[in-house]
């Protein structure tokens, strides 16, 4: 039996005491804030107002499960082609992939909205050749096209992560005993790569659900999801009693959607 | 054929996750105001940028603010690490671990948000105006930082023989310096990985800084929200150019650094 | 010569969860010798290892090292060195840095360390890899770096905890040899922990065979094998057959529906003991000619000997001899009065039953133990 020392009990002292002052305190004030008026008396009023934020919820659930269907379509191959590829060549793709992510989000969504606007790149390349206008920014396919642009990496990186640790005699065992390509891929690699899957799942559904710029950026005013909804109340109509009850059920049907997925995935074990 | 079909599709992804960072170079040398309409090669936005006073201000407060929220985050994650290493309690271990992973889950903007009415449910029993300040700022970043760093240390301590402490005592040392010479360095390349880790996570946070500061502390992801809210001129342009550049440097130089090292540790 | 006692254990108790791993446990280990704590996994040696390491403390109880109390003693205050099951060798150090450390430790000049660091990769046949990564070396080679790396230190007491679980049988063989050298060419008291008996056997002056935190026999590992004090014992060490029996006077034991001469004495006449007979002190004769009869159950050829089993009444005896027999074959057993030996009956006593189905002990001995904490 280890008996601990004194440094070693007090060692995490100051993260205790830290992890409960920001991080339980403040999810317990979204609470309170959610369930109280502006003077601070006890209300219901927030949460009945959330009923006017239907529309925004499901259009948010919506455009951000439709954005991370599709960047699991896209990263899987390719996150498979790369395992394939030499050692050196992997690591130098891996980077390529994960370099975009050092450039802050809102100049790379910017820029895409240079790239797409009426007066833009493309729309003034199509003007060369004489084609009309194609209207892009303002429409969900680029709210949509934004989340996919900026999260795919999350969605790449773990997957890759676990195709490229499968014990490539499992794959040749899968062979022997007579396995195609692509019914290896289907009874061997995709059930060993589900770990990856999931997690990729959360790390691209949880930022896109709750994004707020890409939104106002790509969707030119005329989207608003939920994060912009708790944005504006928290930063234009500062009424924060709202802001918290937006907040806290985003945060609820999260915290719901992500029990369901690693349920589905036979994984209880959150993270760590 | 299969092959190059792959290999098509590789590069097409590669041109998309790159079209706006050549966009952004690309127009940073624009001698006109747009950043769509080329209209000739100038390095003006790089002199002006250098000369704006406020885009330098909010470029030092950026680093003041990632050092100090990476330093203060890596003492406290390491000792938590530690801490929650030697944990006998399972359950008490178990929550340790959710409560960690809780800013990593959530949402940025509820994080953001949660904190801010912290902050401002605090101010108001101070009776302060204005609770938010570079404080809050730096609390906020501290916090959603720390998982990063206890996340890389905890592993490299579970890795690490729960002998060897014993065993430096055993030789002479007292348990301090057991610690120091023979714990630590196992553990030294998590700390270094979650240090760096938190420095570019507040480095690049926008959405927590935007609910957490003060009116009187930008920092340049604010300054670049608060820019492209207007009409964004090159000159956030050149200034991104220059950081993507910096990073870019960065990178191949761990890059090649830890290759060099593979190949020294395999030809031994 | 008598020698010194170098270490006293006095009434040690240590409670882990309100459980006792040593229960009142007292023990005195003599310079210079070679002990070995034998036991199954969880007797508690390892728990005494670190007491007398320092690791721990007793919660009750005292551990006296040469005559002064080690109570409060810090790990790095106490003249005992430890090799470590897995060796725990550090991984950022090369080995010469590894076994230096402890000098280095101590503050000793550079030109002592290289000196006594050449000495050491001498004794334990490591020269030329001062520059090599620890990491990288083979299991028996961090062996030897750890050993060097205790050594150093002229320890007057050497901890070796399992060192040998994670060899492979030859080189297991081989460093047994070295380490039981090692010792005499020191001339260090070394405290050995194993649970594999025919090591114990091999290599110690004195073995410790512990069960349940109690200390269940010292002796030479002769004494052990030929006189176990309980069933446990018997049990534990080689292969016995373990009867019930009644002592009908000294020197006539009586058991099997038989009475024999035996060398045994001291006994309450009619008192109740376990008996036991070592599967190679049996002879097989004709059946009739034997003072016991029965039939061969089934014979198993293990190249230097066959192991034989037969029914007596119910009871599978285990023999072993270099005859062949056939199974179903009648045959009579012969037991001489020194193949005979009483135990006084124990709480062990009918917890081990006959050969009539094999023991899992074979599998779980190469088993590489977890550490009991």
């Amino acid at each position: 039996m280890k008996k601990r020392s004194f440094a070693q009990r007090i060692a995490g002292a100051p993260y205790i005491l830290w992890a409960a002052l920001f991080i339980v305190i403040p999810m317990a004030i979204v609470v309170y804030y959610a369930f109280t008026d502006a003077d601070g008396n006890f209300s219901f009023a927030n949460i009945r107002q959330l009923a006017d934020y239907k529309e925004t919820f499901l259009i948010s659930f919506e455009y951000s499960f439709i954005a991370t269907i599709i960047t699991l379509v896209i990263s899987y191959p390719f996150a498979y082609l790369m395992s394939k590829k030499s050692a050196a060549s992997q690591r130098i793709m891996m980077m390529l992939v994960m370099l975009p992510m050092w450039m802050n989000l809102l100049i790379r969504t910017y820029s895409w909205m240079n790239i797409l606007e009426r007066n833009g790149i493309i729309n003034n390349l199509l003007g060369l050749f004489g084609a009309e206008p194609l209207k892009m920014i303002g429409t969900p396919g680029a709210v949509i096209f934004g989340m996919i642009y900026n999260y795919i990496p999350y969605m790449i990186i773990p997957i890759y992560n676990v195709m490229s640790k499968i014990d490539k005699s499992l794959l040749e065992s899968a062979e022997d005993l007579g396995s195609n390509g692509l019914s290896k891929l289907r009874r061997v690699i995709l059930p060993l790569s589900m770990p990856g899957v999931i997690s990729g799942f959360t790390m691209v559904f949880v930022p896109s659900v709750s994004t707020f710029y890409i939104s106002q950026k790509l969707g030119g005013g005329k989207v608003m999801l939920i994060g912009d909804a708790i944005e504006r109340q928290m930063q234009t109509s500062y009424n924060y009693n709202l802001g918290a009850s937006l907040s806290l059920v985003l945060m609820i049907v999260i915290l719901i959607s992500m029990i369901v997925v690693n349920r589905f995935a036979g994984d209880d074990d959150l993270l760590i | 054929m299969k092959k190059a079909l792959g290999n098509v599709f590789i590069w097409i992804i590669y041109l998309i996750l790159y079209a706006p960072l050549l966009v952004m170079v690309f127009f940073s040398f624009n001698e006109g105001r747009s950043t769509s309409v080329f209209s000739g090669f100038s390095l003006k936005w790089y002199a002006e940028l250098f000369a704006s006073r406020d885009t330098m201000t909010a470029l030092q407060n950026t680093l003041v603010l990632a050092i100090s929220s990476a330093v203060i985050a890596t003492v406290l994650g390491t000792a938590a690490a530690m801490y929650m290493y030697y944990l006998r309690n399972k359950a008490w271990k178990a929550t340790m671990k959710t409560v960690t992973n809780i800013p990593m889950m959530n949402p940025e903007i509820v994080t953001g948000v949660s904190m801010m009415l912290l902050f401002v449910f605090i101010g108001r029993m101070l009776g302060a105006d204005n609770s938010l300040s570079f404080g809050t700022l730096l609390i906020a970043h501290v916090t959603f930082n720390l998982p990063y760093v206890i996340l890389n240390v905890l592993p490299k301590l579970n890795q690490t023989d729960p002998h060897l402490a014993e065993a430096a005592q055993d030789l002479g040392s007292t348990p301090m310096q057991a610690f120091v010479k023979v714990v630590m360095p196992a553990v030294i390349p998590g700390v270094i990985s979650g240090f760096l880790m938190s420095f570019t996570m507040s480095l690049d946070d926008f959405v927590i800084s935007y609910y957490t500061t003060g009116s009187d502390f930008q920092t340049l992801p604010l300054k670049i929200f608060a820019m492209t809210k207007k009409t964004v001129k090159p000159d956030m342009y050149a200034l991104s150019s220059l950081i993507f550049i910096t990073v870019l440097i960065l990178l191949l130089i761990i890059n090649i650094s830890q290759i060099r090292q593979e190949k020294k540790n395999a030809s031994k | 010569m008598e020698k010194n006692t170098i270490i006293e254990l006095k009434n040690i108790t240590v409670e882990f969860d309100g459980e006792k791993v040593l229960d009142d446990m007292s023990l005195s280990i003599k310079d210079g010798e070679f002990v070995t704590f034998l036991g199954s996994s969880g007797c508690g040696k390892t728990t005494t290892l670190r007491l007398i390491a320092g690791f721990l403390e007793p919660d009750s109880g005292e551990v006296f090292f040469d005559g002064k109390n080690m109570r409060g003693v810090p790990p790095y205050k106490r003249e005992v060195n430890t090799i470590f099951q897995r060796y725990a060798l550090f991984p950022h150090y090369n080995v010469y840095e590894n076994i230096a450390y402890g000098l280095r430790v101590r503050k000793v000049p550079e030109a002592q360390i290289r000196e006594q660091v050449t000495e050491m990769l001498r004794l334990v046949n490591l020269q030329g890899f001062e520059k090599r990564n620890v990491t990288k070396l083979s299991g028996g080679q961090q062996q030897r770096v750890a050993i060097a790396r205790a050594l150093i230190l002229k320890p007057k007491i050497l901890l070796l905890d399992e060192p040998l679980a994670a060899l492979d049988l030859k080189l297991r063989k081989d460093m047994q040899n070295e380490l039981k050298n090692i010792q005499k060419q020191t001339g260090i008291t070394f405290i050995f922990v194993t649970h594999d008996q025919e090591e114990a056997l091999s290599m110690s002056d004195t073995v410790v065979v512990m069960n349940a935190g109690k200390i269940q026999q010292i002796g030479s590992p002769i004494d052990i094998y030929n006189e176990p004090e309980n069933a446990f014992v018997a049990d534990f060490i080689g292969e016995s057959n373990i009867l019930d029996g009644i002592m009908k006077a000294d020197y006539n034991a009586c058991f099997a529906g038989h009475c024999f001469p035996c060398l045994d004495k001291g006994f309450a006449p009619g008192e109740e003991v376990d008996i036991v007979v070592r599967p190679e002190d049996v002879d097989i004769v004709k059946a009739g000619e034997g003072m016991l009869r029965g039939t061969v159950t089934s014979v198993t050829f293990l190249g230097v000997h066959f192991e034989i089993i037969v029914d007596i009444g119910g009871f599978k005896w285990m023999i072993q001899t270099t005859d062949e027999h056939k199974e179903g074959e009648d045959v009579g057993l012969v037991i001489e009065p020194d193949a005979i030996h009483v135990m006084k009956k124990s709480e062990y006593s009918g917890q081990y039953g006959d050969y009539s189905s094999y023991s899992d002990e074979i599998d779980t001995l190469n088993v590489i133990e977890e550490e009991e904490e």
